[in-house]
């Protein structure tokens, strides 16, 4: 019997156990899958928690909901991963697993230690991430009470986890203070590393000019040094100081703790991995979905859905001793939520940065590429559903994996 | 589009692209790096060679120009040391001067 071991049952890890269920013979192929927690979070959702739009439990479902019943699931932490004795030391039990085949989906997460001073002092109090359900929700219970002031949105390094995120919470923070009737009482101020409001220039542009529409002041090239609580300030490498009264933080996002003390990642514990084959760089019966890996893709979980047909063809092709294909592009779509019922879309890759257009038929929509529509936000709403009920168990989408030109305007 | 920057007799025939890092990183030397450094109104130290060679180092065996976390991660320069040597956008700068391209670390 072999195995074909899954570490993570998030959103990638969760996609490959219902595919290579479906695909390898169980008189053959044993196929486990590890995580450390029971609860699957819907991690898009977090967004909407601080405005009161989702509660917690919108977001959670078990995790063995979405697991095939041929699948054996092992709740534990991964205390360290041998790859070259092809084997995993798990803590519970001291279990030991050798695979022949193991593939890799322990994600990122926020580390806000990272930044000098963000966890003294103001931690959860006016200090808060939406990244993490804990962070979200206290944030929701801030804004309930708040009665305006200045809001700092700081991102504090790239890359990080969803990179429009942070324009879609200032969008809807934006938003929500209006129907509140609070917007005049509140000073919005985002803080990036980036020399503007996205990664991709022409997205860039647009986004920074509806940020200015909104009366949002943008400071690019804000490397954060430090959080000062006692003053209520961020200052910045170059010795710049911003004043808040509430700081909404995108902390330092990092790959698993279990990366680092395994000895495979690089400087954030992303592990080093082939951006077209999604192969490892050094293992060959290892292979990375999802933000795990170090490829040069937006870390969504969009870009895990594009991903899993390629590692999923590429590891069937391995088995046959065939050469994989480099056929991962680095596609990425994004519904950027921006307020007042509307919505963004972007769709891009590697090489082919977000432009406008229609999606996913050409000419016809019905969402529109890089403009604010109603169709884009419905489409936001209904992806929650269409999360937990095709994407988790690796169903069709009516798009490919690869991203293409047709509709767009260049 | 390409121009040139005739700011110093070293950096004569010196390939620039529009966003000022050099085309070829090949053709980079320890003058050249002394050069832009100028133009960027930099006196380089000890202390920027170590991060110099370090990035140098690095493009060779990875074939990028490493990132901020990187250079400090494992260069032996501090963050705060880093934006101190090269002010205003510290992996930028250093990669201008080391002759290497845009670091990627951005998505």
């Amino acid at each position: 019997m072999k195995t074909f071991l899954i570490l993570g049952a998030g959103t990638g890890g969760t996609m490959v156990a219902n595919k290579m269920s479906e695909l390898l013979d169980p008189d053959e192929w044993r196929i486990l899958i590890v995580d450390r927690d029971e609860t699957h979070f819907y991690q898009p959702g977090f967004l909407f928690i601080p405005f009161g739009i989702y509660g917690p439990s919108d977001v959670v479902k078990p995790k063995r909901n979405f697991i095939p019943p041929n699948v054996e699931m092992i709740l534990s932490d991964i205390e360290v991963i041998e790859p070259e004795a092809s084997r995993v030391k798990l803590v519970e039990n001291n279990r030991v697993i050798s695979y022949d085949y193991l593939v890799i989906s322990t994600g990122s997460h926020i580390h806000p230690e990272e930044t000098e001073g963000m966890v003294n002092g103001g931690w959860h109090e006016n200090i808060f991430d939406f990244y993490t359900l804990k962070g979200a929700t206290a944030l929701s219970r801030f804004l309930k009470f708040w009665k305006g002031g200045r809001m700092v949105l700081n991102i504090a390094e790239m890359p990080i986890k969803c990179p429009v995120a942070p324009l879609e919470f200032i969008f809807l923070a934006d938003w929500f203070f209006h129907e509140r009737s609070m917007r005049d009482d509140v000073e919005i101020i985002f803080t990036t590393p980036l020399p503007g409001a996205f990664t991709k220039p022409r997205a860039s542009g647009i986004l920074g000019g509806i940020l200015a529409d909104k009366g949002i002041d943008l400071v690019p090239d804000f490397n954060i040094s430090e959080v000062d609580s006692s003053t209520n300030k961020i200052k910045s490498y170059d010795g710049r100081e911003i004043d808040y009264d509430l700081l909404v933080t995108i902390p330092t996002n990092m790959g698993s703790d279990v990366i680092e003390r395994s000895g495979m990642g690089d400087e954030l514990n992303f592990i080093p991995t082939n951006k077209h084959t999604l192969q490892s760089e050094k293992w060959e019966n290892v292979w990375i979905i999802g933000d795990a890996g170090n490829v040069p893709a937006s870390k969504a979980g969009s870009v895990a859905h594009f991903m899993l047909d390629v590692v999923v063809e590429n590891i069937l092709r391995h088995m046959e001793g065939l050469a994989p294909l480099p056929k991962f592009d680095g596609h990425a779509n994004c519904f950027i939520e921006s307020g007042f019922e509307k919505g963004i879309l972007i769709d891009f890759n590697y090489d082919v940065e977000p432009l406008p257009g229609k999606f996913p038929l050409p000419g016809l929509g019905p969402f529109s590429l890089l403009q604010e529509s109603p169709a884009n936000h419905w489409g936001k709403i209904a992806f929650r559903w269409i999360y937990w009920n095709v994407l988790l168990k690796g169903g069709e989408m009516p798009f490919e994996s690869q991203m293409t030109m047709a509709g767009k305007w260049a | 589009m390409t121009d040139q920057i005739f700011a110093t007799n070293s950096l004569d025939n010196v390939v620039f692209n529009e966003e000022g890092f050099m085309d070829d990183a090949s053709a980079w030397t320890p003058e050249i790096g002394e050069a832009i450094a100028q133009t960027l109104g930099i006196q380089l130290t000890d202390r920027h060679w170590v991060v110099i060679n370090f990035a140098r180092n690095e493009f060779e065996t990875n074939g990028e120009a490493p990132t901020i976390r990187r250079i400090t991660k494992n260069s032996g320069v501090e963050t705060k040391e880093l934006y101190a040597l090269f002010p205003g956008g510290a992996a930028k700068i250093a990669a201008k001067i080391s002759g290497l391209p845009k670091p990627t670390g951005c998505i």
